[in-house]
């Protein structure tokens, strides 16, 4: 009798143990555009400082459901959702939560670099200005810190001033970075961060995500199965708006537990 | 493999269509000379009439009985005086509805509706804008021939062009800059004050001033309103009366006195000069603040 009281006590125990390590928890998500039914009953948790990479063809859904971690996926119109997505135990779409509010907590890197047409230090000073920070000294060091997080500082740091747009493709997607880093998140999402960029400057923001992660749950979207095996713990393969399998990514990769990933990673279709 | 192209054909044909490009390029360039030297044409019979009227005088005068009295002062400072009303109140009506068109409202029927009918009214003949101004702001508002009923009526007269200049001007702004916005929490209000407006800012202007350029030109509303064409003083206040340089024009052009054609031909390179400054400031923005993404 006793016995069965501890244990349930230490489940319990354990599951709120893992319930404050998931960041995300996706519960039968359903999302349509129009009458195009993009996402279809997703069950995901992410957790806490690990790397999530999504992987799967295009037009499986990935970017969609990157996009609505962050509710992003509002600005296109007509899109419908139901179920539930918890970030840190609260339903993002619930009335009550001011999406401004959840996209301070969750920072996003964009397929296409995106800087501002304004200089570097404004680019990095963007986010946290938005959100009333105005003193000097103090943008300065988030500036700075944000930079050499993002591993750019030095390739930066004697033209702060100068426009962004003056900086190579890498170099600009390493600056979204950083202007992510400065709102200081606890997640970022990263939607085919390298897409758009050299092999080399692929290699340092694949470098810097594994840097990242000691301090920030990353959830990244990448067409390229290499680089989800490379860099993520997790990882999640979607196939027509659904989720085929999420497993740690040693084992999604090499011993995967349906056919169609092995098939997919094997590269016999997509 | 048998060729399917026939090489001795495309030789044959090469011929005629090189000529007919030739021919074409010639008509073209037929059609901008033409434009161009009725241009010409125009300014040298003006700027011959106008020499020796055009002195300082001239722009020191107000209108007078006796041509070589006449000057364009009043119509001048009355042009000027119209641009204090035009200007604020078209840009703020104008860019405020681009924004709430492009930004704020979602596509409805209802915002198609206007849409549709701002491109409309961009299209509907100045002296009908004049009938409104002068039923609305002169008669029931009771403003009056005053500078403030006539610059409402021209304000009316070039905000759609306004509105779709700044709305072309917002949307040319990429997406992408908006979600790096809003992807780090930033309001709507916010992404459209910190970047959606500084990178329209040049488009907005050009747009603008062309058709402020616009209202400095035009009479029709104001002949309808019934603005004077004889003023031997200047306004004090947006709520005095007043004229402007073609109104000015056009009432020295109807004078039976020959020498009053010269008086209008320098009113008119007065009126010419003012339009050239405005439409290089256009120019100046759209080159220094342009941005390309």
């Amino acid at each position: 009798m006793e016995l069965t009281v501890v244990k349930e006590r230490k489940n319990k125990q354990a599951e709120e143990r893992s319930e404050k390590n998931v960041v995300y928890r996706t519960k039968n998500l359903n999302l349509w555009y129009g009458e195009h039914h993009a996402l279809k009953n997703i069950d995901l948790d992410i957790y806490e400082n690990e790397v999530t990479a999504i992987i799967g063809p295009s037009g499986c859904g990935k970017s969609t459901y990157i996009k609505t971690l962050n509710r992003m996926i509002e600005l296109v119109p007509n899109v419908r959702t139901s179920g539930e997505i918890t970030y840190r135990g609260r339903n993002i779409f619930d009335k009550s939560y001011r999406v401004e509010e959840l996209r301070t907590q969750v920072g996003m890197v964009f397929q296409k670099p995106n800087p501002f047409p304004k200089s570097i230090y404004d680019n990095v000073a963007y986010g946290p200005r938005i959100h009333g920070i105005r003193d000097k000294k103090i943008l300065d060091e988030i500036v700075e810190r944000s930079l050499r997080g993002a591993a750019i500082w030095d390739e930066v740091k004697d033209r702060l001033h100068t426009n962004a747009y003056g900086l190579s493709g890498g170099q600009q997607q390493r600056l979204c970075i950083a202007r992510c880093l400065a709102i200081e998140p606890d997640v970022i999402l990263m939607d085919e961060p390298t897409s758009a960029l050299d092999p080399i400057s692929t290699l340092k923001v694949e470098e810097l995500v594994q840097e990242l992660k000691k301090n920030y749950s990353i959830i990244i979207v990448t067409h390229n199965m290499q680089q989800a095996a490379r860099i993520s713990d997790k990882t999640a393969f979607f196939l027509n708006g659904e989720v085929v399998e999420y497993n740690d990514t040693d084992k999604l990769f090499s011993n995967p537990d349906d056919k169609r990933t092995e098939d997919y990673i094997t590269g016999r279709f997509g | 493999m048998e060729k399917l192209i026939d090489k001795q054909r495309v030789v044959q044909y090469m011929d005629g269509r090189l000529l007919r490009n030739n021919v074409l390029k010639f008509l073209f360039f037929l059609a901008t000379l033409f434009g161009l030297i009725v241009l010409v044409v125009l300014l040298y019979r003006i700027f011959t009439q106008a020499i020796g009227w055009l002195n300082v005088d001239f722009l020191n005068n107000f209108p007078s009985r006796r041509p070589e009295n006449a000057g364009i002062k009043a119509g001048l400072v009355g042009s000027l005086w119209l641009m204090v009303i035009v200007a604020p109140v078209s840009l703020i009506l104008g860019v405020g509805t681009a924004i709430y068109l492009e930004e704020y409202a979602k596509k409805s029927r209802f915002t198609d509706f206007i849409q549709t009918n701002i491109s409309n009214l961009a299209g509907v003949p100045s002296i009908v804008f004049g009938l409104l101004g002068l039923t609305i702001f002169v008669r029931e508002l009771n403003l009056g021939r005053s500078i403030l009923a006539a610059g409402l009526t021209m304000s009316l007269l070039v905000l759609p062009v306004i509105v779709v200049a700044a709305q072309e001007a917002i949307r040319a702004v990429p997406n992408q800059l908006r979600e790096a916005s809003y992807g780090m929490g930033a309001t709507k209000w916010q992404t459209i004050y910190r970047i959606v407006l500084p990178a329209a800012i040049p488009g907005i202007l050009t747009g603008s001033i062309l058709a402020l350029s616009r209202a400095i030109g035009e009479t029709a509303p104001l002949v309808v309103l019934g603005i004077p064409t004889f003023l031997a003083y200047l306004p004090q206040g947006i709520l005095d009366t007043f004229t402007v340089m073609p109104m000015q024009i056009y009432n020295w052009t109807s004078r039976p006195q020959a020498d009053f054609q010269n008086v209008a031909a320098a009113g008119i390179v007065v009126l010419l000069v003012v339009l050239i400054f405005m439409n290089s400031i256009a120019i100046f923005i759209r080159n220094k603040f342009q941005k390309r993404y």
